[in-house]
């Protein structure tokens, strides 16, 4: 039976999203009747049944790429003491289900959030930017037509991967025959920490994106009217910068790959 | 305080243990033997009747072919996994096992599948608990191997449910051992627990911080312990005789167990000695006899320890932390005492590891803490919460063979991942979805964990129907899947097919069996238990008739005693319980006279100077049968 990975339908391309309409909603408490309850209730402690949110409005956060780590975390742990299956292990069937359900939502929350890359593609995807998609669909295609999977080479890296491969493959041969080439192991640690220190820069180029981003997130939250090429612009300045990153990231690890081999 | 009790269950490779939360402490529950440990060994006596713990290791050693040891190896594992497994130990796989079924193993002329001899066990430390507690104990918090795949969690599972226990939580090894060391600790830091036990190894990053327990990583290899030690020894032990004694012993499966034996005894020696020596007696009056040093034996374990390095450095490595920033190494599992894995750990983690609880007992302990915090827990326990991780990545098999990974390794659980998909024919109504668990690229490589048919699609152009499927990891690490057909609204109907699981229904009937054998091992045990008393009377009325008081009686009296005698020894070889316990009564009834005639001189015995105790015996309501007073009066 075929099995085919479903393609998203593209996402109208609106910037509704940039305005945080998602502050946590008040809802009563189905135990207790009180207000105040979100994740669980602030006056009983129950876990409340879960609801379809993004994991930015899970943790009450807006749509802002720079946030703290440890605050972060903190809310995680606090979260955790109440959603957790084992703090409900004795309660009622329903209970334990919700508590199941919404403390998968949290760790997945937490997950995808506290990484930043993961972070910013998230946020993209909410964008309606299909980062994944891209590449699966590019991977299928390059298996069902026997081609090997086109990757776009940035520009500037065109040169230095060219030389970088042959010196990979010379390198392989080398360790298969047990002839370790102790000039091209210095260069391969060369190229590596010019690879990285372009990584890195990387990082700082996405670092900038996000400011740009959150001064849209903060406009927007004021009441300001955030213009659709501006916030278009961010968006497609942090997809070429996490593709060039997964580029990097790819070739540093085949890189580690032969060295520790 | 919790009402309920939830006993803490460490089901080892080796030994097993049960308990609980005793006050702010959690303490072992001894067997009827009074030792905390019981022996992960069944066997099927002649009787038929299950025997499970050092009881069982008797057989082993005499009658191998109706004892099993070791079974958590094989725990949710197919045919094809196990021929490493089959070489190295004694297990006698069923001959009319069909491929694809669950694993079954002969005990003498039956055959149980690993739930099933696990279950064996854990109806034994259940028991245990009970008459400890002397109430029933039906909820259990059980352990696993951190690196337990979703087939052998579900397999413990299923153990559990047979032996009449709700498992309430499935806790991996290594963290439930962290519990136990962390009960008393309040500052924040990070630990790498390595717990190397009779079969399995894991090694697992904790960060704890104000009571939270919070796994970073774990790796490890649910096939490497203290058995891959023996059994490297008893290979070296069968050469040497080949070579030295020209003798053949590897077929001879009791030499087999008692060469395991002796190279057992020889390693745990080796822990606190320098040298040890084999000495194992063999058919035909030749015995192998093999001195061997401390050296020796760690030059020849070295490449099974090793085999720790790897998982290590990928959990560091997963963990994104150095050896100087992890602020203890705490050793958990028996094969921890062998001074050259302490040496390793120190080497790996650059620091002296930790040792201060007894790395047999540390996991049930932890088991017991989480257990207790399942059950509402209590002051010593309020702050305390375990957030674990899946140790292996979920992906599902894409065009091509390959794999695309759902949810990765080391992400906390309770985790879900949810994915779409379509048909790729047009009015196709079934979409097949295989679900593989492990990190290589290629899904062959890769664990099946099931194949879902996702059915009942309606009929729609190729492409246009979008099927959403959830998966959901549970805090017990074990996967739960739901689907629905987005355009029109319908929950798809899945088929799980577990790729090396019991199927509901058979855990049902197994349940059930187990039921009925209990009762079936209940009426035996009456009718062998009368059978005793009868045979106890008899020999004491064959005394009674030599004593003096036998001619006081009437001759009515002895006549009749000698017809109900006789109508005793006609039913005592009967498989009839209320037959023998109505003769018994019947017999017990008219030797009455005689007994207290005998009650009489063995008073007037007494007071010439013997032990009024003898005299006394008989007397009680609750007392055996009046006549066998004769029978210790001598």
């Amino acid at each position: 039976m075929a099995l085919t990975e479903h393609k998203k339908p593209e996402q109208p391309d609106s910037g509704i999203l940039v305005v945080n309409q998602s502050r946590p909603t008040k809802v009563n408490c189905w135990s207790c009747g009180a207000m105040r309850a979100a994740h669980f209730c602030q006056e009983c402690g129950k876990v409340q049944p879960p609801t379809p949110v993004d994991y930015f409005t899970f943790f009450g956060l807006p749509f802002r790429l720079n946030l703290e780590p440890e605050k972060l975390e903190g809310e995680f742990y606090a979260l955790s003491r109440h959603l957790h299956p084992d703090i409900n292990a004795i309660n009622s069937d329903r209970e334990q289900q919700w508590s199941l359900e919404k403390s998968s939502q949290l760790n997945d929350a937490y997950r995808t959030l506290k990484d930043p890359i993961t972070r910013t593609e998230y946020l993209l995807r909410l964008q309606g930017v299909q980062l994944e998609e891209q590449s699966k669909a590019a991977t299928e295609e390059a298996r069902r037509t026997g081609k090997i999977k086109k990757q776009v080479v940035p520009p500037d890296l065109l040169e230095q991967v060219f030389e970088l491969n042959m010196q990979l493959e010379e390198m392989r041969m080398n360790k298969k025959m047990g002839e370790p080439d102790r000039t091209l192991e210095r260069e391969l640690q060369d190229s590596r920490k010019q690879l990285q220190d372009k990584y890195n820069g990387l990082l700082q180029e996405l670092q900038a994106a996000w400011n740009q981003w959150d001064g849209l997130i903060d406009r927007a939250e004021q009441g300001g009217s955030v213009l659709e090429e501006d916030r278009i612009a961010v968006r497609d300045t942090m997809v070429d910068v996490l593709n060039r990153r997964s580029y990097l990231s790819n070739l540093l690890r085949d890189i580690d790959e032969v060295l520790e081999s | 305080m919790p009402n309920e009790r939830i006993v803490g269950i460490d089901l080892g490779t080796t030994n097993s243990l049960v308990a609980y939360m005793e006050g702010d402490r959690p303490v072992v529950i001894p067997g009827e033997d009074g030792l905390n440990l019981v022996p992960s060994v069944v066997a099927l006596d002649e009787n038929g009747q299950i025997v499970v713990g050092s009881a069982a290791r008797k057989y082993l050693m005499e009658t191998p072919e109706r004892a099993v040891y070791s079974v958590k190896r094989l725990m949710g594992r197919g045919v094809e996994d196990v021929q490493v497994e089959l070489r190295l130990f004694p297990f006698r796989l069923a001959d009319d096992l069909a491929a694809g079924e669950v694993l079954r193993i002969k005990l003498g002329d039956k055959t149980f599948t690993p739930p099933e001899i696990s279950a064996f066990i854990l109806r034994q430390l259940k028991r245990n608990a009970e008459r400890y507690f002397a109430a029933p104990v039906t909820k259990a918090v059980i352990t696993v191997p951190a690196y337990f795949n979703d087939a052998q969690r579900q397999a413990t599972k299923d153990a559990g449910r047979i032996a009449g226990l709700e498992v309430l939580r499935l806790v991996n090894e290594p963290t439930a051992a962290s519990l136990a060391y962390g009960l008393d600790k309040k500052n924040a830091e990070t630990v790498a627990v390595y717990d190397l036990g009779g079969g399995t190894f894991d090694i697992s990053i904790l960060k704890l911080h104000e009571g939270i327990f919070e796994v970073i990583a774990t790796n490890g290899d649910t096939h490497l312990g203290g058995d891959d030690v023996d059994n490297l020894l008893i290979t070296i032990a069968l050469h040497d005789i080949q070579g030295d004694l020209a003798v053949d012993v590897r077929r001879n499966a009791e030499i087999v167990q008692a060469i395991r034996k002796a190279v057992i005894d020889a390693k745990i020696a080796l822990s606190s000695d320098e040298k040890t020596s084999l000495d194992v007696e063999l058919p035909g009056g030749k015995r192998y006899q093999r001195e061997i040093t401390r050296a020796q034996f760690e030059q020849l374990i070295q490449p099974v320890i090793d085999r720790t390095i790897g998982p290590v450095r990928q959990a560091m490595k997963d963990a994104g932390l150095t050896p100087k920033q992890i602020n203890e190494a705490v050793l958990v599992g028996g094969s921890t005492r062998i001074p050259r894995v302490r040496q390793l750990v120190q080497e790996l983690f650059e620091r002296t590891p930790h040792s201060g609880l007894n790395p047999d007992e540390v996991v049930a302990l932890g088991a017991a803490i989480q257990a207790h915090i399942l059950a509402g827990g209590s002051e010593a326990t309020k702050e305390m919460l375990l957030l674990d991780v899946t140790p292996l990545s979920l992906g599902i098999e894409s065009l091509g063979g390959g794999v695309v990974k759902i949810i990765h390794r080391n992400s906390t659980i309770p985790a879900s991942a949810t994915e779409h998909f379509t048909t790729g024919v047009e009015g196709q109504t079934n979409v097949a979805v295989h679900v593989v668990q492990g990190e290589r690229e290629l899904a062959s490589d890769c664990r099946s964990l099931a194949r879902f048919d996702l059915k009942g699609i309606p009929p729609m152009p190729a492409g246009l129907p979008r099927i959403e499927v959830k998966f959901l990891i549970d805090a017990n690490g074990i996967l739960h899947v739901s689907a629905r057909e987005l355009r029109s609204g319908k929950e798809a109907e899945i088929q799980v097919q577990p790729s090396y699981g019991l199927t509901d229904e058979q855990v049902e009937n197994m349940i059930l069996d187990s039921f009925d054998n209990a009762e079936e091992d209940f009426r035996r045990r009456q009718v062998i238990e009368a059978r005793n008393e009868a045979e106890t009377m008899l020999t004491a009325l064959e005394k009674g008739r030599k004593n003096p008081a036998w001619p006081q009686l009437s001759s009515q009296e002895r006549s009749n005693i000698g017809k109900f005698e006789t109508a005793l020894r006609a039913v005592v070889k009967a498989d009839d319980y209320q037959a023998i316990r109505t003769a018994i009564d019947v017999l017990n009834q008219g030797t009455m006279h005689l007994a207290e005639l005998m009650m009489e001189s063995a008073v007037g015995t007494a007071l010439k100077g013997q032990n009024m105790d003898t005299a006394d015996v008989g007397e009680g309501p609750e007392s055996p049968h009046p006549i066998a007073q004769a029978e210790i009066e001598r």
